[in-house]
């Protein structure tokens, strides 16, 4: 569906943000809208999502996983994109429109990278100047990606306030550009924020689904049973299931991070835990204290790690058309060893929980049914955070 | 009456323009921050912007961000800010207008209906939600016109013509013009073009128009209020308390930098 006119999906989302965002907000509406039906555009977007990224993405049959399992599972290989995740998608198509809208700068916000590092290549490749705000944590756990940015051209700067991580990094970007709106686009990773960011973003996401359904009705000759993606923002896991909801009997699970387990407040699953309220720029499920507060949020996977969820999101649950579940951060780290295992796939730590969720819920799935999992990203950046997980719980894992 | 309205009205009477402050509600403590509070009406001070802590406040710089995080450390929720006015307000000839300063989500919580209920129970008489534009506002504007709770809006120099003129429509008591793109936070220099944005702002409301954002020494109150009708400082006396945390005469030094603003205005 898309956003009514205040940009709301039912009761979720719209525009609560600074007085001196709405006309920025509104000029980026408008810009999209007209190049959306643009066939030059489309032209250009379908050029570089081939020729830069390396689109179409297979489908790939997971044969060992399936087997051990008992299902016939597929991943969708968006961690073969160049710059390794399904983030380059966004990062492109809204570099077009930065380069449209005539903005000299590019901003963005990133929390385990990749959205960042996605963001500071388009840059390079349109040679636009380019800031990336990133919290202090996120830098430590991932700071391969942060040398990949520098490396690309683009200012890694550090965020000390708050938890240091996607939440702070997000209120940086948008003070910044409260301050350079004028000359100065924020590329949004997510399909979070305001209006009219989770509807550009989803739809410039779309692509993963709609190359995902030509390949499973080729190979299967049918629709899924099952689809899963992890939900941090949400951008991976609505970008795959959007071409398929229209399908009643598919059935569709985003996974979210369950941390160190619901119950230790220590986590980032925002329907299970979390209630209604406004965070940046949208009105969204979020997680928060009893007084309004933001709460702090733990994944060990920096791409979950975020206290909102994309207010799209939020409608599909209350519709229920979508269903949210979470694991914690050991059903992850063995999902990731899982795969590359029986794969050869190091899977990113966000992408293993989808897989996390199919592991631990094989049987209650059924038997025998056909799942496609989103592999948002690849693991590279996430092998030395691993690495200590498993040094650090070797005893508690035996 | 509304005590806003009755403030503007009188200064205008007066031929005076009004020194709107900004403070973050229990910084640094519950018991200074109303001590502070309670000395600003003798001090020359005419309306109190009393700023609710909220972990996020994206459209706040550093200094209010800190002032954000002292206050939420020593837990002061909607709660105590509430608490903090009824105390206030069984003060005698304490006057002071109240606008609460607030971000969305910690009024949401609390409950739209019963936070304008309470507003008006305690004596607040308007609020400001800096990232509640006119178009997500329908609700809360009904609700406080109820209570004769005054909405206050503000207008960028981002605001085109068509938004100023849905921004005047939908304030009442008086307008904030935020005279820079950019966080709350002191500056060297006003901008310039501050003036224009007032004057156009004029030509679609006769609400008397406040300036904030970057104004922080007696020379720019006096110079913004050569064209507007108030001038709002909130970073520069905030930034007062963090200085002197570790001083004893803290209330002192900040009640004593706030009347030297004050008197920038009286002198005129």
């Amino acid at each position: 569906m898309n956003p009514d006119k205040r940009g709301m999906f039912g009761e979720f989302g719209g525009k609560y943000v600074p007085e001196t965002l709405m006309t920025a907000l509104k000029e980026l509406e408008e810009c999209y809208y007209k190049y959306k039906i643009d066939r030059k555009f489309k032209e250009e977007l379908n050029h570089y999502l081939k020729e830069y990224a390396g689109r179409p993405t297979p489908l790939y049959f997971a044969e060992r996983l399936s087997k051990e399992l008992g299902h016939r599972i597929y991943l969708k290989r968006e961690d073969l994109l160049h710059t390794g995740a399904h983030k380059i998608n966004n990062a492109i198509g809204q570099i077009l429109l930065a380069v449209r809208m005539g903005k000299k700068r590019v901003i963005a916000e990133t929390g385990a990278g990749q959205h960042g590092v996605a963001v500071a290549a388009v840059c390079a490749m349109f040679g636009v100047q380019c800031d990336i705000y990133m919290g202090e944590e996120d830098i430590y756990r991932q700071n391969l990606n942060v040398f990949r940015m520098e490396l690309l051209g683009a200012n890694v700067i550090k965020v000390k306030s708050g938890s240091r991580t996607l939440k702070d990094a997000m209120n940086e970007a948008i003070r910044d550009w409260v301050t350079n709106v004028r000359n100065t686009h924020y590329i949004l990773g997510s399909v979070g924020g305001p209006h009219p960011y989770p509807m550009i973003v989803r739809d410039f996401q779309r692509v993963i689904g709609k190359e995902a359904k030509k390949q499973i009705l080729k190979m299967e000759k049918r629709l899924p049973d099952y689809m899963v993606a992890c939900v941090g923002g949400g951008s991976n896991s609505i970008g795959l299931f959007y071409e398929f909801l229209k399908y009643p009997r598919v059935k569709f699970i985003g996974v979210e991070a369950g941390g160190l387990g619901l119950k230790t407040g220590k986590h980032a699953a925002r329907f299970k835990g979390g209630s209604v309220g406004v965070l940046h720029g949208a009105k969204t499920y979020i997680l928060q204290t009893e007084d309004g507060q933001i709460r702090l949020t733990h994944s060990i996977s920096a791409g979950l790690d975020y206290a909102g969820v994309g207010p799209e999101h939020s409608y599909f649950y209350e519709e229920g058309r979508i269903k949210y579940d979470n694991v914690t951060d050991g059903e992850a780290v063995n999902a990731f060893v899982k795969l590359s295992e029986t794969e050869g796939l190091i899977p990113a730590l966000e992408s293993s929980h989808a897989i996390a969720y199919v592991i631990k819920n094989r049987k209650k799935l059924g038997k025998n049914k056909l799942i496609v999992i989103n592999l948002s990203g690849r693991g590279d950046k996430d092998v030395q955070v691993v690495s200590e997980y498993l040094k650090k719980n070797k005893k508690k894992r035996k | 009456m509304n005590r806003i309205d009755k403030k503007f009205q009188e200064l205008k009477a007066a031929r005076r323009k009004a020194f709107i402050l900004y403070l973050t509600a229990g910084d640094p403590d519950f018991k200074r921050s109303v001590n502070i509070i309670s000395h600003m009406e003798n001090k020359g001070v005419d309306i109190l912007e009393l700023g609710v802590p909220f972990s996020d406040p994206l459209a706040d710089g550093p200094t209010i961000q800190k002032a954000s995080s002292r206050s939420l450390k020593q837990n002061a929720l909607m709660k105590s800010v509430f608490n903090m006015v009824e105390i206030l307000r069984k003060r005698k000839n304490f006057k002071l207008p109240i606008v609460l300063f607030t971000y969305y989500n910690p009024v949401m919580n609390f409950g739209l209906k019963k936070f304008i209920l309470r507003c008006s129970q305690l004596g607040v008489d308007g609020i400001l939600i800096l990232d509640l534009p006119p178009e997500e506002a329908g609700e809360y504007k009904n609700l406080a016109a109820k209570k004769d709770i005054k909405t206050v809006f503000l207008v960028s120099p981002t605001s085109p013509a068509g938004r100023i003129k849905k921004i005047a429509e939908a304030s009442t008591g008086f307008i904030y013009c935020v005279s820079r793109t950019g966080v709350t936070g002191a500056r060297k220099k006003l901008n310039t073009e501050t003036p224009k944005l007032v004057k156009q702002i004029k030509r679609y409301s006769t609400l008397p128009v406040a300036v904030g954002f970057g104004i922080s020494t007696p020379r720019q109150i006096r110079e913004v209020a050569a064209y507007a009708d108030a001038a709002v400082v909130g970073s520069a006396a905030v930034k007062k308390i963090e200085e002197n945390l570790r001083k004893r005469n803290l209330e002192e030094k900040v009640v004593r930098f706030v009347s030297k603003l004050a008197a920038g205005l009286k002198n005129k």
